[in-house]
């Protein structure tokens, strides 16, 4: 059966000019997040023109870890979005992570995820950012299911166009099927010291994949 | 070549007119301008068409003189009604019956001149020029020669003051925004033309409108980066007034910008590309229209220890690259380990807790509560103590930090505060 069907194909082929395989996608650009092990699991890195999301508890590391790809874009000198649903971004933190914060625009919704996402989509049409965040780790998970699919379609194909990566910082997924990379993300174990509160082991499992994947690291207070 | 416009009454509109034809132009007030036509020849043709142009244009009653310098140009066009036409090498010849008070001498030497029985420009030009030179002087000898239509000078070109401003008194009160958006773009029309006729842009625009009743409404854009875009402008505006309008009916419009010259950037082709600033300018206005005024821009960490100070500047890319590049490279950030970061509560949020041994054993509040299954602290911070107010932003604090981890698997940052004894929750780790 494959042999005949790899000498039809072959037949058509020399009788038509026009190749009989599917388009490929040209190889999408990647950000890398630094943190050695993530990277192993994304195949590099979170990648440009594309929707991807990132979950989890509170105190799952998936602030730290969006940080840590903040900081990696904004030194590599990317311009960079922060939309904070929540208003709950600290630029501290983020300095001490290694962003550079000039290179950041920070949007503080206060609370109002409607804002959030058409300020998100603002941005991504004037373009020239390389990395927008889109912070609804906060957001009740009740409001953040009401944003339809045809929402999160719609932002990756202007993330597409534009080539920027855009990152979804959430509770749980929420966008499905449009997104390229979803991590959920899970607080291994918190590390004390003296008075003081040392770290967090924290734990990432790509949900993309057939074969659950996942990545460990050390996210150091 | 040189033209003159001489219409009593009208300087305004002649120097207006002359715009149209040159930008070397010369006022004399009080009714007089000259101004350069060299080179018009291929436009307008023969001096007779270009003197036809010009008088088509003026719109006012004026006298026309085209002559090859200027003060032939000005007295031909004071003496003669109508269009004069002086070619090259016939100056003396027509402006010979000039009167000779038309050169503006002092009063002597118009005194000695009608002592003389001169009369007109000619009966001048006719006298010796050694006598002229014996008994007038530089001053005579510099007269005969304007009456004989000799010489050549510089034009002493009028330098228009750099104010672009534009003004509409209404007829009646405007009451809506959208037809005052009409208004504001012909005026915007109007300052960006004179902007853009002299290669200049902007970095500021003021907007203020008188109204009906009470102060004027004032309001002002600043903008990172110089730009032209008429379009952008009124956008910004109508964002402006539809979050701030006025209190009351407007009356007049007045519009000013600041000028400054335009943008100029070099690409480069291996840097990651940045938001273009025109079109980022006007995104950020409808993000800050949607969010509030403070809560959009670049955050940048006051220089103190006080917990979560930070100011919002603007965001301004080509700002940022510069001064990026403008920093010591030991202040610019490493790469490191992860770090944990917090997530803020704004404002903190005030939670009630159950002590044991001054220890956070069980936490009630409505963003969190259970039972505390780690707390490590406290850590004390202070700070400007010799402060006084209620501003929380510039107040005095004084606090015991402490981390805790739920049994829910959550680890947050608690303080009292030292003086009045409540507990407030300050974020969470993540």
């Amino acid at each position: 059966m494959g042999a005949a069907l790899l000498q039809l194909r072959a037949e058509l082929e020399a009788r038509f000019e026009a190749p009989l395989d599917f388009r490929k996608r040209p190889e999408a650009s990647l950000l890398p997040t630094g943190i050695e092990a993530i990277d192993r699991l994304t195949s590099g890195g979170f990648p440009r023109g594309t929707l991807s999301e990132i979950c989890g508890a509170d105190s799952s590391g998936r602030t730290a870890l969006s940080i840590a790809l903040l900081g990696q874009a904004t030194r590599a000198g990317e311009f960079c979005a922060w939309i904070d649903a929540a208003g709950a971004f600290d630029p501290a933190s983020a300095a001490e992570a290694g962003t550079v914060l000039e290179r950041l625009l920070w949007v503080d919704c206060r609370g109002n995820a409607e804002h959030a996402l058409k300020s998100l989509d603002l941005l991504l049409q004037a373009g020239g950012f390389g990395l927008l965040v889109l912070d609804l780790a906060d957001t009740p998970e009740r409001e953040a299911r009401r944003i339809p699919l045809a929402s999160w379609f719609r932002l990756r194909h202007a993330a597409e166009r534009t080539g920027a990566a855009l990152v979804v910082l959430e509770k749980n997924i929420n966008a499905r099927s449009c997104s390229a990379i979803q991590l959920e993300m899970r607080q291994k174990s918190p590390v004390w010291s003296g008075k003081l509160l040392k770290g967090l082991d924290a734990r990432a499992e790509s949900r993309k994949h057939y074969q659950v994947r996942t990545a460990e690291f050390w996210a150091e207070r | 070549m040189f033209a003159s416009l001489h219409g009593p009454g009208n300087l305004a509109i002649l120097v207006e007119c002359a715009r149209g034809f040159s930008p070397h132009i010369e006022q004399l007030p009080p009714d007089t301008v000259v101004f350069d036509v060299r080179g018009l020849g291929s436009l307008f043709g023969p001096p007779e068409s270009l003197a036809e142009e010009i008088g088509r244009r003026v719109g006012v009653p004026a006298s026309i003189a085209i002559a090859p310098n200027p003060d032939a140009a000005v007295h031909a066009a004071r003496g003669f009604r109508g269009t004069t036409i002086v070619l090259p090498g016939r100056e003396a010849a027509i402006l010979a019956p000039l009167p000779v008070n038309l050169l503006a001498g002092s009063p002597e030497t118009a005194e000695l001149l009608h002592l003389w029985g001169v009369r007109t420009f000619g009966d001048f030009a006719k006298l010796p020029p050694l006598g002229v030179a014996a008994r007038l002087g530089d001053e005579g000898m510099e007269l005969q020669r304007l009456a004989c239509g000799l010489g050549y000078r510089n034009l002493r070109e009028m330098v228009d003051p750099l104010e672009f401003e534009a003004q509409l008194e209404l007829e009646y009160p405007v009451e809506l925004l959208e037809p005052l958006a009409f208004i504001l773009a012909r005026l915007l029309n109007d300052v960006c033309g004179r902007l853009a006729g002299r290669a200049l842009a902007t970095n500021e625009i003021r907007l203020r409108l008188d109204l009906e009743q009470g102060p004027a409404h004032e309001t002002m854009l600043r903008l990172p980066v110089p730009m032209l875009d008429q379009r952008a402008f009124l956008r910004m505006l109508q964002l402006d007034l539809n979050g701030r309008p006025p209190a009351a009916p407007v009356v007049q419009v007045h519009i000013a910008a600041n000028p400054v010259k335009p943008r100029r950037t070099q690409h480069g082709l291996f840097t990651p590309s940045s938001p273009e600033p025109e079109k980022l300018e006007l995104t950020v206005a409808r993000v800050r229209h949607l969010v509030g005024q403070n809560n959009v821009g670049t955050p940048e960490i006051r220089d103190t220890h006080r917990p979560d100070a930070f100011d919002m500047r603007v965001f301004a890319p080509n700002a940022a690259t510069t001064a990026v590049l403008e920093r010591p490279s030991n202040t610019l950030p490493n790469d490191g380990p992860p770090r944990l970061s917090l997530r803020r509560f704004r404002p903190p949020r005030p939670i009630q807790l159950l002590l044991v041994n001054q220890k956070p054993t069980r936490i009630l509040g409505a963003i969190m509560s259970g039972r505390v299954v780690m707390a490590k602290g406290p850590w004390r911070t202070s700070g400007d103590w010799w402060r006084n107010g209620s501003d929380p932003a510039t107040a005095s604090w004084n606090r015991d930090e402490w981390d805790v981890a739920l049994e829910s698997g959550g680890l947050y940052r608690l303080y009292v505060d030292v003086d009045s004894g409540r507990w407030f929750a300050e974020g969470s780790y993540d």
